[in-house]
C-alpha cells in the first residue's frame, strides 16, 4: 500500500492507483472531463489533455492531472490551493471561450459535463476570454449520429472509443494548435466513413458534439395522426436504463412503468421487442442446428446487432455467409406486426406505424435499409432511442417514478427470460443455447443458467456439451474484440460453431442511445445485473415456450425456417468496404 | 479529380513508383511518415487520391493519415505554385526584417494567406528557422536559397522566376 | 592531416555557406588548381561549419590560417594565383579582423575565436565529415574502442555521471542519471535516440554538428547503447536539413563497413545498429515523447509522464534520448577523463555550452563558450557588438521557450541555473540580440504565433490558452488594450505554465513573462500613449511626409515597394495610407528625416 496525505488527511492506496482514485476514496470530489475509464470493459481515456482535474503536490514545479498521476509514498497533495483552483476555472474559461453559449437550445442541456464544470466552478456573469472561435460545418448525413465538431473539446473520448476500444477508426485527431478537431478523414460525412452507427461516440461524449439524430417530432407527429394505427416496441435493454432518466437507481428494472407511460403518450398498441427475440431465437436456434448437422458455413455469427452487421460488411466481406440470415429481432417484429398482427386485427398495413425505442442509435440506421421492408412497406418506421423516449415523457409532463405498473398488449406482448437477456452480452447466445439444446437433444433443460458464458470479459468462449456433441462458442463485445475474433477464425487459430457479438462495450445495455452513464463504471454491471434477475424471475425462460410465438407459427408462419418465415424474417448481407 | 480523364489521380508510373516504395517499406515500424514523405514527394503533395492509395496499400485507416497529414506542417494537402517561396520566421530572421519580406511578397502576388497565386505560378508559406541565420533574412524558391534580402529585393526575385521554366 | 601539401584549403559545406555557393567554389577552386598544375600541392577539403556564418561563404588557407570571407566564385581564380602560386595572400578578401597593423593574423587569434573553447564543435571546420580517416586522426573512435573493450556498462556510466555532463537540448537533466535510469529497466529490447529535431528559431548546432562531425554522434550513441543495454538506435532529424541528413547517412554506411557501426564492433561482440527517421514539421517533437509517437508513426503529441521514456518509450520499451550537442561531447569525456570535462564550467553547469548568434549582431554565426562566460562577453567581445552604431535593448535566450534579458542581466553568467533563474532558459542555445529598433511587444507576439502555430492542440491551457495570450498581444500591439488586460494577460501566463502538458506549453508564456519583467513600460506606452517606441508595431505608426522637409527628391516612391508614395519631382511627397504596408523603406531612404511614424 501507499501510504500519502491529500488535504493534510492521510490515506493508503493500492499501487498504480491514481491521485484522483485517492480523492475519491476520501469524498474529495476533483472535476475531470476528459478522463474514462470503464474498468470491466477495459474502455479507458487517460490522455491528460484537458487538465480540469490539476492539484499541487508538496515539491512538483508544476500542478499536475489528478486522474493520470500515480500516487507515491510520501506524497503531499492539496487540492484547493488556490494555484490549483485557478487553474481548474481558467481551464473551463478556456474551453468556454471557444465553445458555443448556446446552452439553453443544446442537446445536451442540463445533460452537459461542461455545462455542469462551469456551473460547480462558480463561472458566471461575462466570460472571461474572448477571441477565435473553431467553426466547422455540421454533418447530419447518417440518420443515425448528429456531430456538431465546435461543440467538440477534443477531449479525445470519442476516438479511443471509435479507434482503440471499436477500431472502427473514423474519428481521429485532425490539425494542430488551435485548429485540433477529431473528424473523418477528409472531414467526409459520417455516412461515406465506415462508420458502423454503434453510437459509442455519442455515449462518451461529454458536450453535444456527439448526439443521436432525433426522431422525437416525426413520432409526436404519427401518433397525433388519426388515420395511423401506431404500435410501439421496446428493445429488452431499454426497461433496465430508463429508469436513470428519473433519477431512479442505476439498475432499477421499470418495464411495468414504461407500458404505461408508452400507453399515456398515446401509442396505439405497446409491444414488446422481447417477443421478437423469441421469435429470433427460434429462427435463429433452427439455423444453427442445420449449420452444425450439415457442418457446413460455421461458424454461425448473429446478426441482431445491426452495428456489428455494418462491421462485418465494411471489413470482412469475404466472410459474410456467417452470420445468420435472421432479421434483427425489431425488424422481425416490424414485419409481423404489418402482415400477422395486421391481418387478424384487419388494419390495413399502409396504416400501420411500427415505432421502436432501442437502447440503440445504428437501429435508425438498419430500419432504413432498403431490404428490411416487405410489400414496399419498410419493417420499422421510426427508432428512437431510450434518452428519446424519456426526453418525450418529460415534454409530456408525466411523471414516471409515480406511474402504475402495466403490462404490454397482446399478441405482441409475451415473451420468455430468453428473450430478457438479448439486452447483456452473452444473452442472445444463452437464449438460442436453450433452445437449441432441447431441439437437438429432445430433452427437456433443466439447468438454463449457462453461468460459463456470462460476464464481462471481451472475448468468452466456452464447449458446451449437448448430449455428447461439443459445441463450441464464443462471445465478443465492442468491435475491437470482433475484430481480434474475426482475425482468429480468418487465421484458422480458432474454430467456433457459434459466435455472439455485439458492437457496444456490455451488449445492449451499454448501448450508444442508453442513457448518458457518465463514465461510471458500476454502470453496465449494474444494468446487466438486473437483466439476469428478471430473466430469473420469468415464468418462462425458453423462447420456444412463449406460447405466442407457438400461436404465430402455428396461425401465420407454419413451419419455424420455412417460406413464409423465410420471406419475413431473414434478410441478406453486402459487401460494402470502405 | 481526374488528370489523364482515365478515373485515375496521377500517372501510372506516379502510382506505379508509390506502391513499389510502398510494398518495400510498409511492414517497416512506425514507417508510415516516410511513405507519405515519400508520396509527397512523388505527387508533389498529398491529395486525398494519394492518401487513398496509401491506406488501400497499407492497411493504415485513412483518418490516421489523414491525421498525420495535418498535423505536420510539412505534408501539404493542396497544390503548390510551380515556385514555392518558403520565407524563413526564424527569430535571426524575424528581427531582421522577414515579417516585412512576407508582407510584401503577398501584396505583390496579390496573396492573403498560404494560398496559391491564381496562375499556379507561386505559392508562399512562412517556414521555421532553415538554421541559414548568418544570410538572415532568408528565403528558399523551390530548392534555391536567397539570403541577405530586403524588401527591395522582393521584385527581383519575382521577375527571376516569373518567366522561368519549372 | 596529410603533410605532403603545401596548401591545404578547409571550405566550409555547412548550410549557410552552401547556400551561398560554397560548392561552386570548391569545384572551382579543384579545377583552377589543376590548370595551373598545382593540384598536387593543394588539398582542397569540404568541412563543416566554421561558426562565422556571417561572413560566408568562408575559405581558410593553411599554413597561415587565412580567413577568406564572402568569396564569390570569380575571386577563386586570382587567390590560386596570387596566394598559392604567388604566395602573397589577397587583403582585400581576407577578414578584417585578422588584419591588424599591416599584418594578417590567423583567424583563430580573432576574438571571435578566441574566447571560443570548442569541445561539442571540435571538429567542425576542422576535418572532412565525409572522410572517416580524417575523424579517426583525430580521437575518432577511440573512446568507443576503449568503452568496449576495457569497460562495464557501469563503469561507462559512471564516466558520463562523473563528468556532469547535463542535457543541452532544453531543462538540462543530467545526462548520466538518464542514462542509468534507463539501464536500470530490465529489458531485452531498448532504444537510443538522438533528438535532432532542433527546432529553437535561430539554433542550428545540432544541424552544424551533423554536418560537420557526423560520427562523434554515431561513436557517441554506440557508446550509449552499450552503457544502457540497447542494440537499436534511431536518429530523428528535420527533413529540413537535407546535407545533415546525407551527411550523417553516408557516415552511418561508412561506419557499417568499417565496423564501427553493425555486429561485433570493433570486436567487442557488441552489437548495434543506426538508423535515421525524418521530421516532417513540428516543433513539438522536440519533446521526448512527441519524438516517440513520431518515429513510430503517429501525431507528435506528447503523452504525460510519469512513466518517462527511461521506463517506457519507444514501442513502450525503455528509451534513452539526448540531443546531438549531448551526445558530441561524449567522446571528448572519455578521451579526455570526465574530470577534465567538470573543471570546465560552472558549479553546477560543466563543460561548454553551443550559441547560435543571430539577429542585430555583428558577429553572426555559431559559437561554444565555456560555461559561466558572461553574456556581455558573448554578445560584446565575441560577437562583436550590435551593427550600425544602434543600441543593445535585449538578448533572447531559449528561443519560444526562453525570455528576453535586458542589459541590466549582461554581466550573467551563462548556465543552466542562472538562466531560468532569471525568467529565461538555456533552451538548445539559439541567443538572439535585439537592439533599439525591436518592439518588446512584438517580439513577445512573434515567440506566441510561434507556439500557437506549432502546438499540438492536446492540451487546453496551450491549445487555447495560447492563442488567447496571443490575440491579447495582439490587442496590445494594436491599440485595443486596456491597462487592466497586464494583470490578465500575466494571471493566464501563470495558468498555462502550471497546468500545460508538456515543456512547450508551460514555457510558451516565458517571452511574456520576462518583457513584463523586464520591459513593463513598452507594454503600458503601448495600452495608455497608444504608441509603439521602437516603431514596429504597424497599427500604432501612420507614416507622414513633413511637408517642410520633403525637397522631392523621389527616392522614397521609388523604393517603395507597394507605391504608396506619389509626387512629382522637387515638390513634397504623399503618402497613401490605405496603400501603405508601413515596412519602413520610405524612412529608411528618407535622407532629410522627412518621414515620420
Amino acid at each position: 500500500m501507499i501510504n500519502l496525505k491529500i488535504n493534510n488527511i492521510d490515506v493508503s492506496l493500492p499501487e498504480n492507483s491514481t491521485i484522483l482514485d485517492g480523492a475519491k476514496k476520501l469524498g474529495i470530489k476533483i472535476p475531470t472531463l476528459c478522463h474514462l475509464d470503464l474498468c470491466d470493459l477495459k474502455v479507458v481515456n487517460q490522455v491528460a489533455s484537458c487538465r480540469v482535474c490539476m492539484v499541487h503536490i508538496d515539491g512538483y514545479r508544476t500542478l499536475m492531472p489528478a486522474c493520470a498521476t500515480k500516487v507515491r509514498d510520501g506524497m503531499v497533495i492539496q487540492t484547493n490551493t488556490s494555484e490549483a483552483i485557478a487553474a481548474r476555472r481558467t481551464v473551463v474559461e478556456l474551453l468556454l471561450s471557444d465553445h458555443p453559449t448556446d446552452c439553453l437550445i443544446c442537446e445536451k442541456n442540463t445533460n452537459c459535463d461542461l455545462q455542469t464544470l462551469a456551473a460547480v466552478l462558480g463561472i458566471r456573469g461575462k466570460l472571461k476570454y474572448e477571441g477565435k472561435k473553431s467553426t466547422y460545418p455540421i454533418d447530419k448525413s447518417s440518420t443515425s449520429i448528429y456531430r456538431n465538431p465546435d461543440k467538440c473539446i477534443v477531449c479525445r473520448r470519442c476516438e479511443t472509443m471509435c479507434s482503440d476500444v471499436q477500431t472502427c477508426n473514423v474519428l481521429s485527431g485532425v490539425n494542430r494548435g488551435f485548429d485540433t478537431v477529431i473528424q473523418p478523414a477528409f472531414e467526409m460525412d459520417l455516412n461515406t466513413t465506415p462508420c458502423t452507427f454503434c453510437g459509442q461516440c455519442i455515449a462518451v461524449c461529454p458536450t453535444s458534439a456527439l448526439t443521436e439524430i432525433n426522431n422525437v417530432d416525426e413520432v409526436w407527429s404519427v401518433i397525433n395522426d388519426k388515420s395511423k394505427h401506431v404500435v410501439v416496441q421496446t428493445a429488452p435493454a431499454v426497461r433496465f436504463a430508463l429508469g436513470e432518466e428519473f433519477g431512479m437507481p442505476v439498475g432499477t428494472e421499470v418495464t411495468g412503468k414504461m407500458v404505461n407511460l408508452l400507453n399515456k403518450l398515446g401509442f396505439d398498441k405497446v409491444f414488446d421487442t422481447d417477443f421478437a427475440a423469441d421469435l429470433t431465437i427460434m429462427e435463429e436456434a433452427n439455423e444453427l442446428i442445420k449449420r452444425v448437422t450439415d457442418n457446413k458455413n460455421l461458424p454461425l455469427l448473429t446478426s441482431c446487432c445491426p452495428s456489428w452487421v455494418n462491421f462485418i460488411e465494411h471489413n470482412f466481406s469475404d466472410l459474410l455467409y456467417m452470420p445468420s440470415s435472421c432479421k434483427s429481432p425489431h425488424q422481425m417484429f416490424g414485419a409481423i406486426a404489418k402482415t400477422y398482427y395486421a391481418e387478424k386485427e384487419n388494419i390495413d398495413p399502409k396504416d400501420i406505424v411500427v415505432v421502436s425505442v432501442m437502447p440503440c442509435v445504428a437501429k435508425k440506421y438498419e430500419s432504413s435499409r432498403e431490404e428490411l421492408s416487405h410489400n414496399e412497406l419498410k419493417d420499422v418506421d421510426y427508432v428512437i432511442t431510450t434518452r428519446e423516449l424519456a426526453s418525450m415523457c418529460r415534454e409530456a409532463g408525466l411523471p414516471f417514478t409515480d406511474l402504475e405498473d402495466m403490462e404490454f398488449d397482446n399478441p405482441l406482448g409475451e415473451s420468455s427470460g430468453a428473450g430478457t437477456i438479448f439486452g447483456s452480452t452473452g444473452g442472445v447466445m444463452e437464449a438460442a443455447l436453450r433452445t437449441s439444446y432441447e431441439w437437438l437433444t429432445k430433452k427437456s433443460l433443466d439447468k438454463v443458467d449457462f453461468n460459463n458464458i456470462r460476464g464481462l470479459d471481451g472475448i468468452r468462449e466456452a464447449t458446451i456439451d449437448i448430449d455428447g456433441l461439443e459445441l463450441k462458442v464464443a462471445i465478443a463485445h465492442g468491435l475491437g474484440n470482433a475484430r481480434t475474433l474475426l482475425n482468429m477464425i480468418k487465421n484458422k487459430e480458432a474454430e467456433y460453431h457459434a459466435i455472439e457479438i455485439m458492437a457496444c462495450p456490455g451488449g445492449c445495455i451499454g448501448g450508444g442511445g442508453q442513457p448518458y452513464h457518465g463514465g461510471n463504471p458500476d454502470v453496465i454491471s449494474k444494468r446487466r445485473d438486473a437483466v439476469y434477475n428478471a430473466d430469473k424471475n420469468k415464468t418462462r425462460r425458453k423462447s420456444h415456450e412463449n406460447p405466442s410465438i407457438k400461436k404465430l407459427y402455428d396461425e401465420y408462419l407454419g413451419d419455424v425456417g420455412g417460406k413464409k418465415a423465410h420471406e419475413l424474417l431473414h434478410t441478406t448481407f453486402k459487401s460494402s468496404k470502405k | 479529380m481526374c488528370e489523364n480523364c482515365n478515373g485515375q489521380f496521377g500517372t501510372d508510373e506516379q502510382k506505379e513508383k508509390l506502391i513499389n516504395y510502398i510494398s518495400k517499406n510498409k511492414d517497416v515500424d512506425g514507417g508510415i511518415i516516410a511513405i507519405m514523405q515519400e508520396a509527397q514527394s512523388i505527387y508533389g503533395y498529398l491529395p486525398r487520391e494519394v492518401q487513398e492509395i496509401i491506406a488501400d496499400e497499407t492497411n493504415v485507416p485513412l483518418s490516421k493519415i489523414y491525421g498525420i497529414s495535418t498535423f505536420y506542417s510539412q505534408f501539404y494537402l493542396e497544390k503548390k505554385g510551380d515556385f514555392h517561396i518558403s520565407i524563413c520566421m526564424g527569430t535571426a530572421c524575424y528581427v531582421k526584417g522577414s515579417g516585412d519580406i512576407m508582407n510584401a511578397f503577398r501584396s505583390k502576388l496579390g496573396l492573403s494567406g498560404e494560398e496559391t497565386s491564381k496562375d499556379g505560378r507561386f505559392s508562399i508559406e512562412a517556414t521555421r528557422c532553415i538554421g541559414a541565420c548568418g544570410l538572415a533574412p532568408v528565403l528558399t524558391v523551390n530548392d534555391n536559397v536567397h539570403g541577405r534580402l530586403t524588401v527591395e529585393d522582393v521584385d527581383k526575385i519575382i521577375e527571376l522566376y516569373k518567366s522561368k521554366e519549372v | 592531416m596529410n603533410n605532403s601539401f603545401k596548401y591545404n584549403l578547409l571550405v566550409c559545406g555547412g548550410t549557410g555557406c552552401t547556400s551561398s555557393d560554397s560548392e561552386i567554389i570548391i569545384s572551382t577552386f579543384k579545377e583552377e588548381c589543376k590548370e595551373n598544375n598545382i593540384d598536387k600541392e593543394v588539398k582542397v577539403t569540404r568541412t563543416g561549419c566554421f561558426g562565422l556564418c556571417e561572413l560566408g561563404p568562408i575559405v581558410i588557407v593553411n599554413p597561415g590560417g587565412y580567413f577568406y570571407c564572402r568569396l564569390e566564385v570569380k575571386d577563386v581564380p586570382s587567390i590560386v594565383k596570387e596566394h598559392l602560386i604567388g604566395g602573397n595572400p589577397i587583403k582585400d578578401l581576407i577578414y578584417k579582423e585578422t588584419i591588424q597593423d599591416d599584418k594578417i593574423i590567423a583567424f583563430d587569434e580573432t576574438p571571435f575565436y578566441a574566447k571560443q573553447n570548442k569541445i561539442a564543435l571540435r571538429n567542425c571546420g576542422v576535418i572532412d565529415p565525409g572522410e572517416i580517416d580524417e575523424y579517426i586522426e583525430h580521437d575518432g573512435y577511440k573512446a568507443l574502442d576503449t568503452v568496449l573493450n576495457s569497460m562495464t556498462p557501469d563503469e561507462t556510466i559512471a564516466v558520463v555521471k562523473d563528468s556532469g555532463l547535463r542535457g543541452r537540448g532544453g531543462g538540462g537533466f543530467p545526462a548520466g542519471l538518464k542514462w542509468e535510469f534507463t539501464k536500470n529497466n530490465e529489458s531485452s529490447q531498448k532504444y537510443v535516440l538522438c533528438n535532432a529535431d532542433e527546432g529553437d528559431p535561430g539554433a542550428f548546432m545540432d544541424r552544424s554538428i551533423l554536418e560537420g562531425d557526423p560520427h562523434s554522434i554515431i561513436e557517441a550513441m554506440t557508446i550509449a547503447g552499450y552503457a544502457i543495454g540497447a542494440s537499436k538506435g534511431f536518429v530523428y532529424v528535420r527533413a529540413e536539413y537535407p546535407i545533415a541528413v546525407t551527411r550523417l547517412q553516408s557516415a552511418i554506411d561508412v561506419a557499417v563497413e568499417t565496423g564501427m557501426l553493425g555486429n561485433n564492433i570493433l570486436k567487442s561482440g557488441f552489437n548495434f545498429e543506426l538508423e535515421i527517421r525524418l521530421g516532417a514539421g513540428a516543433f513539438v517533437c522536440g519533446e521526448e515523447t512527441a519524438l516517440i509517437h513520431s518515429i513510430e508513426g503517429e501525431r507528435g503529441e506528447p503523452s504525460y509522464k510519469p512513466p518517462y521514456p527511461a521506463e517506457s518509450g519507444l514501442w513502450n520499451k525503455p528509451t534513452l534520448i539526448n540531443n546531438v550537442e549531448t551526445y558530441a561531447n561524449i567522446p571528448v569525456i572519455f578521451n579526455k577523463g570526465a574530470k577534465w570535462f567538470a573543471s570546465i564550467g560552472t558549479e553546477k553547469s560543466k563543460g561548454t555550452k553551443v550559441f547560435a548568434l543571430g539577429g542585430k549582431i555583428k558577429h553572426t554565426g555559431l559559437i561554444e563558450i565555456p560555461m559561466g562566460t558572461t553574456l556581455r562577453e558573448v554578445i560584446f567581445e565575441i560577437g562583436g557588438g550590435i551593427p550600425n552604431g544602434r543600441k543593445f535593448k535585449a538578448a533572447q535566450t531559449g528561443g519560444p521557450s526562453g525570455g528576453c534579458l535586458p542589459e541590466s542581466l549582461l554581466d550573467i553568467k551563462i548556465d543552466f541555473d542562472s538562466l531560468t533563474s532569471v525568467g529565461s532558459m538555456m533552451g538548445s542555445g539559439g541567443l538572439i540580440v535585439m537592439d533599439d529598433s525591436n518592439c518588446m511587444v512584438d517580439i513577445a507576439k512573434f515567440f506566441l504565433e510561434f507556439t500557437v502555430d506549432e502546438s499540438c492542440g492536446k492540451c487546453t491551457p496551450c491549445r487555447v490558452g495560447t492563442m488567447r495570450l496571443y490575440e491579447m498581444l495582439q490587442n496590445i500591439s494594436s491599440g485595443k488594450a486596456v491597462i487592466e488586460d497586464l494583470d490578465k494577460l500575466e494571471a493566464l501566463c501563470h495558468v498555462v505554465k502550471s497546468s500545460s502538458l508538456c515543456g512547450l506549453g508551460q514555457t510558451a508564456p516565458n517571452p511574456i513573462l520576462s518583457t513584463l519583467q523586464y520591459f513593463r513600460d513598452e507594454y503600458v506606452a503601448h495600452i495608455v500613449d497608444k504608441k509603439c517606441p521602437a516603431g514596429v508595431c504597424a497599427d500604432l505608426l501612420t507614416y507622414t511626409v513633413i511637408e517642410d522637409k520633403c525637397i522631392g527628391c523621389t527616392l522614397c516612391a521609388k523604393n517603395c515597394p507597394v507605391d504608396a508614395i506619389e509626387g512629382s519631382v522637387k515638390k513634397p511627397h504623399i503618402i497613401d495610407v490605405d496603400k501603405c504596408i508601413k515596412c519602413g523603406i520610405c524612412v529608411d531612404k528618407c535622407k532629410f528625416d522627412a518621414i515620420t511614424r
